[in-house]
């Protein structure tokens, strides 16, 4: 039997109005990797924190080779052995890479550079990190930097490695050297907790995997016992025999009508090139789990990150779609999947922010006079059946999915031929919910193509006649017509066949 | 642009040239630049080694308060207080020598002009120990502690005396005797009109001014407490993540910065022998330039102190030249700095963007060796 190096029993951790976590147990093996796994609010980042002391638990035990352990706060956790790579670097890209492993950790006044740099050279090749003790941290590859956090860790004498999503921004050859020194550390003993959102990297290194769904723990799994179809329902928790397949309300759509927007290899500094078409009065969906990059996807049609490459047409002719303001001259609106950050400004008033991306496209000299902008407010406040008090009360005071609605609206005025709304119903009430999905199906009919996305994939089977799926960052598959089933869909997320998984 | 690569090329070493680095050789490049343009072209003063001991003897204590705010700036904070606390150290210790403060009989005059030293430290300390817990322990923004600090300094020398001190060869003899020694170079000298050569003379303060730059780049370069202020103005949650102590070190930038400035104010008493409300107004806002021309970054986590001495002497230089050219409006000498400033504020952002888009800091051009 394997050594037992870390186990968590029982912890409990909440926060106001939520139960972040419920009585989850985890147990780390020596020289073991332990993936893991859940969707988003699963309760996974919540567990790490408890573990390396950002967040006080409220119940429950922790213990480290068989000894219980307090941990109040990194540094704790820290000399307990326990280390923690993030997804984004905590270490200074101004200091060179020596300093770096050894900056914080050394005793006295002085410091005996020349030393430290010996020692960092013979880490580095040991664990064969391709980076020099002197070089500043700043001009190493992401991964690069991410290794030397690793070897900063290794050094510290940690026995429990935590890589949270360390794979994110890493390209495929870097994910393989990140691999083999996970391997290396593996083989010497250290128990390296990985999470990720990619299942085929969870296949390539783990040894076990322990599933979290809503702060409660699924279970802890072999690889070999786990097959990735399995995995999946148990991350979104949906049995695989009990799936009913909701019957669609909508009409088959104008599947192969008339080409509206067409994309081909096209990149961002976030997505991954893709080929993508949508015909008019079209509605479709991108699907995946979290980090499949389906968000990620439609920004680059809208431009909303920088476009790297691909050619775009739109009605056959080829346009240049390089910033949001060129997408919305193409006819193209984009409702964001974060509305605090990225859609309603929450000072301006219900009128002003309808207003907003209309004023954009006329220029701002030629201004609408007051009347007319109180017009098209009305009337989209009727149409849309916006609850608010008046045109002029802040949109911030409003309830979500009237919030959602002022977006909606301030795209409609545009009157876009092609309109992405990524998550529109996230956070919102179940009768506003489904008024969004019928409004979007009307717009459809009336002829405008729409990219619908939502996590729910009940809500997207409803509404979409075509769903492209993405898993790690590629298309993996689509469905349209009767393929359209709960099953089907998380087969292709899974990988699998049809038949088997 | 061509100064640029010509001057950064002899840094090539083993690792390519770092950011902080190439900031550095730049500025150092113009300075050079500037002065042999000047030689060239105006000759005048700027061919007597003269002229550079002058430009030092009037800017020591700038040198200094600018080292200063290149330490604070390294951590990522800022003091505006320095230039008060200058003026408000030059007034007590003008006072302080003048027996002023309370009469000092009795005392010998090397005695009294230490007890000064020591004054000027004290101001200096107590300034820095309240701004920096203000700063560090209470978390409150840098920018209102300073200024706060500058309004307070400035008023504070109002309170201690209303009219301008003055030290005089008459009142103190031994003392100025003592305070305004020059170190005569003969073999810098120059002749004058009447063939007699006349030595190079710098003044003790240039000397404190020199060794302040020195030990503060060691000191940065080096020790443990210097990496540790890069790492915090780098990133300062990293560093908290990495163990430093965050706090401890904001709070060490801003009593060093503070101690620097009481350093500063003797200097510059010891240059104008003067007491005055309005002594080194707006210096803080000739150090953060020069710091800036040096290379430090307003964000933080980037810059050396022998930047920074270039730097104030790019600017001191600037002004120099203005005047010589025939502009002797003071405001060609402001308006000149405006624009250097705008110039190295526009590379840095320049080199630092392509940096934070993950394509290489140095345009293609600016490549030295390839990684």
């Amino acid at each position: 039997m394997e050594e037992i190096l870390l186990t968590m029993r029982g912890i409990c951790k909440s926060f106001p109005g939520v139960r972040a976590l419920d009585k989850v147990n985890f147990t780390l093996r020596k020289g073991e990797i332990h993936a893991l796994m859940g969707e988003n609010g699963a309760g996974k980042s919540t567990l790490i924190k408890v573990l390396t002391g950002v967040y006080p638990k409220d119940e429950g035990e922790i213990r480290v080779e068989d000894r219980p352990i307090s941990i109040h706060s990194p540094q704790d956790a820290q000399k307990n052995g326990i280390s923690t790579v993030y997804q984004e670097i905590t270490l200074c890209p101004n200091l060179t890479v020596a300093e770096n492993m050894f900056i914080g950790r050394t005793e006295g006044v002085g410091v005996n550079w020349k030393q430290m740099e010996k020692r960092t050279g013979e880490l580095l090749s040991g664990l064969g990190i391709p980076a020099r003790p002197k070089q500043q941290l700043g001009s190493c590859s992401i991964a690069v930097q991410q290794m030397v956090a690793i070897a900063r860790a290794v050094d510290a004498q940690c026995k429990v490695l935590i890589l949270d999503e360390p794979t994110s921004s890493l390209d495929d050859k870097e994910v393989e050297m990140l691999f083999r020194l996970m391997r290396d550390l593996k083989s010497r003993g250290v128990g390296i907790i990985f999470v990720t959102h990619f299942l085929e990297q969870v296949y390539a290194v783990s040894d076990r995997i322990t599933v979290l769904r809503n702060g409660v723990l699924v279970g802890e799994f072999k690889v070999e016992n786990l097959p990735q179809v399995e995995l999946v329902s148990r991350m979104m928790g949906k049995e695989l025999e009990g799936l009913s397949d909701l019957e669609k309300e909508k009409s088959a759509g104008a599947l192969e009508g008339e080409t509206l927007y067409q994309a081909e290899q096209l990149s961002s500094t976030e997505a991954r090139p893709f080929d993508f078409r949508i015909a008019k009065g079209e509605v479709n969906g991108f699907t995946g789990l979290l980090g499949s990059g389906r968000s990620e996807s439609v920004r680059a049609i809208f431009a909303a990150d920088r476009v790297t490459g691909g050619k775009v047409r739109m009605n056959g002719k080829p346009v240049n779609v390089t910033s949001p303001y060129q997408a919305m001259k193409a006819g193209i609106g984009y409702l964001p999947e974060d509305r605090k950050r990225d859609g309603i400004i929450a000072d301006l008033s219900v009128r002003e922010n309808i207003i907003l991306a209309m004023q954009v496209m006329k220029g701002f000299f030629h201004p609408l006079s007051k009347k007319q902008m109180e017009e098209f407010a009305d009337e989209y406040i009727r149409a849309l059946e916006i609850k608010t008090a008046s045109q002029d009360t802040p949109v911030g005071s409003l309830s979500g999915g009237n919030q959602q609605k002022v977006i909606l609206a301030r795209w409609l005025l545009t009157h876009p031929q092609y309109l992405i709304l990524d998550e529109p119903t996230r956070g919102i009430d179940v009768g506003t919910k489904t008024e969004i999905q019928r409004l979007v199906l009307k717009l459809a009919e009336e002829g405008m193509s729409v990219t619908f996305i939502s996590s729910e994939i009940e809500e997207m089977l409803r509404t979409c006649s075509r769903l492209i799926v993405m898993r790690d960052r590629k298309i993996v598959g689509e469905l349209r017509g009767s393929e359209l089933t709960q099953s089907n869909v998380m087969y292709t997320i899974a990988g699998g066949g049809k038949e088997n998984g | 642009m061509t100064a640029v690569s010509s001057t950064a090329a002899p840094a090539r070493r083993r690792e390519p040239i770092s950011n902080a680095n190439l900031l550095t050789c730049i500025s150092v490049g113009i300075f050079l630049l500037m002065y042999i343009t000047a030689i060239i072209t105006l000759g005048g003063g700027f061919n007597k080694p003269q002229q550079i001991f002058d430009i030092l003897n009037n800017n020591a204590h700038l040198i200094i308060i600018a080292c200063a705010l290149t330490i604070v700036m390294i951590n990522g904070s800022i003091d505006i207080s320095v230039a008060g606390v200058v003026a408000l150290v030059s007034m007590v210790t003008v006072m302080f020598l003048k027996g002023k403060l309370w009469p000092a009989e009795g005392m010998s005059d090397g005695v009294r002009v230490a007890l000064a030293a020591c004054i000027a430290l004290g101001i200096g300390l107590l300034f820095g120990l309240v701004q920096g817990a203000l700063i560090a322990y209470l978390d409150i923004q840098p920018f209102i502690v300073t200024l706060a600090g500058m309004f307070f300094a400035r008023g504070m020398i109002t309170i201690v005396s209303v009219d301008p001190l003055q030290l005089t060869v008459k009142e103190e003899p031994g003392i100025l005797e003592i305070i305004q020694k020059r170190i005569e170079m003969y073999f810098l000298g120059s002749p004058n009109k009447k063939g007699v050569i006349i030595p190079a003379r710098m003044e003790i303060g240039v000397i404190v001014a020199l060794l302040v730059v020195i030990i503060i780049a060691v000191m940065l370069r080096k020790s443990k407490l210097g990496r540790h202020f890069y790492a915090v103005g780098g990133n300062r949650q990293s560093a908290l993540m990495l163990g430093i102590n965050v706090r401890k070190t904001r709070f060490s930038a801003h009593l060093i910065s503070s101690l620097l400035a009481g350093l500063a104010g003797f200097v510059f008493m010891m240059h104008n022998v003067s007491g005055n409300a309005t002594n080194a107004t707006a210096g803080e806002m000739d150090a953060i330039a020069s710091s800036i021309i040096g290379g430090t970054l307003l964000s933080g986590g980037v810059g050396n102190v022998i930047g920074t001495f270039f730097g104030v002497m790019i600017l001191a230089t600037i002004k120099l030249i203005v005047v010589a050219s025939g502009l002797r409006e003071p405001w060609w000498q402001t308006i000149t700095t405006g624009a250097m400033l705008c110039f190295f504020i526009l590379l840095q952002s320049v080199i630092l963007s392509r940096r934070g888009k993950g394509r290489p800091a140095l345009p293609a051009w600016m490549k030295f060796r390839k990684e």
